[in-house]
């Protein structure tokens, strides 16, 4: 019997989503300072696939900038880029709510702080810099915790709130949290300079041991919250119908904004603190693909990556020698996007 | 799945309390197998929360058996391939297809994190063509009419292929044209079906030619049930809806007419003026 399309991956999507993040890393291992062929390139990096034997013909000083310089960096804003990207579908999807994302909802700004708290407390502690794999649980932390405390205080609105409700709680929240954490760098001058330069998203400096840091984190954030994308798709029509066709919504909820939580704090713990991704790609996909979750998901992790791995080369460029922070150049994108977003989601009834 | 056997409902003693206000007491309520029971009762009866009670969506206290089985010893899963439940107002998800609505009806017989067969896709296109929708398959639920709206949430009731279907005010939102179509369209799947049917409905007289048997909830009590025209007296509906009616039979039951009480005095040339 033939039968309607139901929402799947489409292949066409798939391979274009796949083609912009070979693009973004392209451009991000070609372009820089320093001038290098990009069939080298290419080569250079084919080179680096165990059983493969190429020669570039890049010398060692420029085989370094490639390897051990610019592909960790991109492969970072890819990594990073795709967990913001799917943590803002998740959470738009968990909270039945278009305007999430891991920025508004304070969630970065918790991960902020408990990284601050290890950072500074650590340093004042011992006077030496802390292990970078305690940076992440303590991120985590401060996530939950500020996840829980937005929900908590966005309910209190009642039944009839509106999805901007759950987003000024957010505000509230990251408000909050920034001046804790403020009040904490006052008190840890030390760790300042650290933790600011940090705070405004950075890439620069990303070295292999940033990528290995993120990678458990980024793994079991994409397995859990993939593996539910149908779930999402089932919440979207409200918990008590959700009930009624077998789920536990808020068992649900919980595991995903929990996975979706890890997701984010590991991202800042590497790369600090980077808003709106969560927002802009997750609404472009819905755009083009349509609204289930199992096709938004998966494509916004792609052309999430592909996406900071680009804004990443424009902090890089735009300004050269100098290096504008890239959290600077997607809230110079994403707060434009954002206002679009607001004018369009009054419609989506919550 | 184990064939299901006794009463699709069977409810005794039923009590729920919401936020400490006493909503249902004593509420004693039974479906038989293949049979159409409507409730009715004023506003603020408690005829939702009799139906979420029966899901599980509000803690309550008593016995409720589907099938002859604890309902609440059930997995939801599991009472879920058992009642399927058509909300009085649905949350319509943005940019969702019909098609995927009707599927989401699935659920229940997916393996956990599992995705559609082809085997479901094809039971939701049955549906589909079965209520007559096939056309609006790739057309986004929140374009449609409230009649078509109206028969993809039955659709995606109907795709779970429950033998037990809770239907809470399935017409409150229609016209005259599309009630009667809903409520024969339903009859007419329980007929084929051997589906048993349990809704909440606020035309008297709609639902008298529909039901089987009929209760009469009350401030949270049953204050009356049996077939409709031991339910739709004037009597009754004069004492707990407060309302003067009159009940003439019909072709398939009684006919409930709201007068003008006659305390209000008469209508004055009303009648007339308009000529």
């Amino acid at each position: 019997m033939t039968h309607p399309s139901p929402a799947r991956l489409r292949w066409r999507w798939l391979v274009s989503g796949v083609a912009a993040v070979l693009l973004a890393a392209m451009a991000g291992l070609w372009l820089g300072p320093v001038r290098l062929p990009p069939g080298a390139v290419v080569l250079e990096v084919l080179d680096l696939v165990p059983g493969l034997d190429v020669d570039s013909g890049l010398d060692d000083r420029q085989a370094a900038i490639v390897t051990r310089i610019r592909l960790p960096r991109v492969v970072l804003g890819l990594l990073v880029g795709a967990l913001l990207a799917l943590a803002g579908g998740c959470y738009q999807g968990a909270f039945r709510n278009p305007l999430a994302d891991p920025y508004l909802l304070g969630v970065a700004a918790g991960a902020g702080l408990g990284a601050t708290a290890v950072l500074s407390v650590y340093r004042a502690a011992t006077g030496t810099a802390a292990v970078p794999a305690a940076v992440p649980p303590a991120a985590f932390a401060g996530a939950l915790g500020a996840v829980t405390l937005t929900y908590l205080v966005g309910a209190a609105g009642g039944r009839d709130r509106s999805p901007a409700t759950l987003i000024l709680a957010g505000v509230a929240v990251s408000a909050f949290l920034a001046a804790a954490q403020t009040y904490l760098l006052q008190r840890h001058v030390d760790t300042i300079r650290e933790v600011y330069s940090w705070l405004l998203g950075r890439l620069a400096g990303a070295d292999w041991g940033d990528v290995r840091l993120l990678l458990p984190y980024a793994v079991v954030t994409t397995v859990v919250v993939l593996a539910m994308r149908r779930e999402l798709d089932v919440l979207s029509v409200g918990d008590d119908e959700a009930a009624g066709l077998g789920l536990h919504p808020q068992r649900s909820r919980y595991l995903l904004v929990g996975a979706a939580s890890l997701g984010t704090a590991a991202a800042v713990s590497v790369a600090g603190l980077i808003g709106f991704v969560g927002i802009i790609v997750p609404h472009l996909v819905r755009l083009v693909a349509g609204s289930s979750y199992r096709v938004i998901l998966p494509l916004s992790m792609l052309y999430g990556g592909a996406f900071l791995a680009l804004a990443d080369l424009a902090a890089r460029v735009v300004d050269t020698p100098r290096e504008v922070p890239i959290g600077v150049v997607t809230a110079f994108l994403g707060a434009p996007f954002f206002v679009l977003v607001l004018r369009t989601a009054r419609r989506v009834p919550v | 799945m184990t064939v299901p056997t006794g009463p699709a409902v069977r409810v005794r003693g039923l009590a729920v309390s919401l936020d400490g206000a006493e909503i249902l007491r004593g509420v004693d309520v039974e479906v038989a197998a293949g049979e159409w029971v409507i409730v009715i009762g004023p506003n603020g009866a408690g005829k939702s929360t009799l139906l979420r009670a029966i899901v599980g969506l509000v803690p309550s206290a008593g016995d409720v058996r589907l099938f002859g089985r604890d309902a609440r010893r059930m997995r939801r899963r599991e009472r879920a391939r058992l009642v399927a439940t058509v909300p009085q107002q649905p949350v319509v998800p943005p940019g969702m297809t019909v098609f995927d609505y009707t599927l989401l009806g699935r659920t229940p017989h997916l393996r956990p994190l599992g995705r559609e067969s082809a085997a479901d896709l094809a039971v939701a296109t049955r549906v589909l063509q079965r209520l007559d929708l096939t056309e609006f398959a790739d057309r986004e639920l929140s374009t449609l009419s409230g009649g078509e709206r109206q028969r993809v949430l039955l659709a995606r009731a109907l795709a779970q292929e429950a033998p037990l279907l809770l239907l809470d005010e399935p017409t409150t939102a229609l016209d005259v044209g599309h009630q009667q179509e809903v409520l024969e369209l339903v009859d007419e799947l329980r007929r084929a079906g051997g589906l048993s049917v349990l809704a909440t409905m606020h035309d008297l007289s709609l639902a008298g030619g529909y039901a089987d048997r009929m209760v009469l909830l009350a401030a949270g009590r049953v204050v009356a049930a049996g077939p409709a025209a031991s339910v739709l007296t004037e009597e009754l509906l004069a004492t707990h809806y407060r309302a003067r009616v009159r009940v003439v039979p019909g072709d398939h039951g009684p006919l409930v007419v709201p007068v003008r009480p006659a305390s209000a005095g008469p209508a004055g040339p009303a009648g007339d003026a308009r000529m």
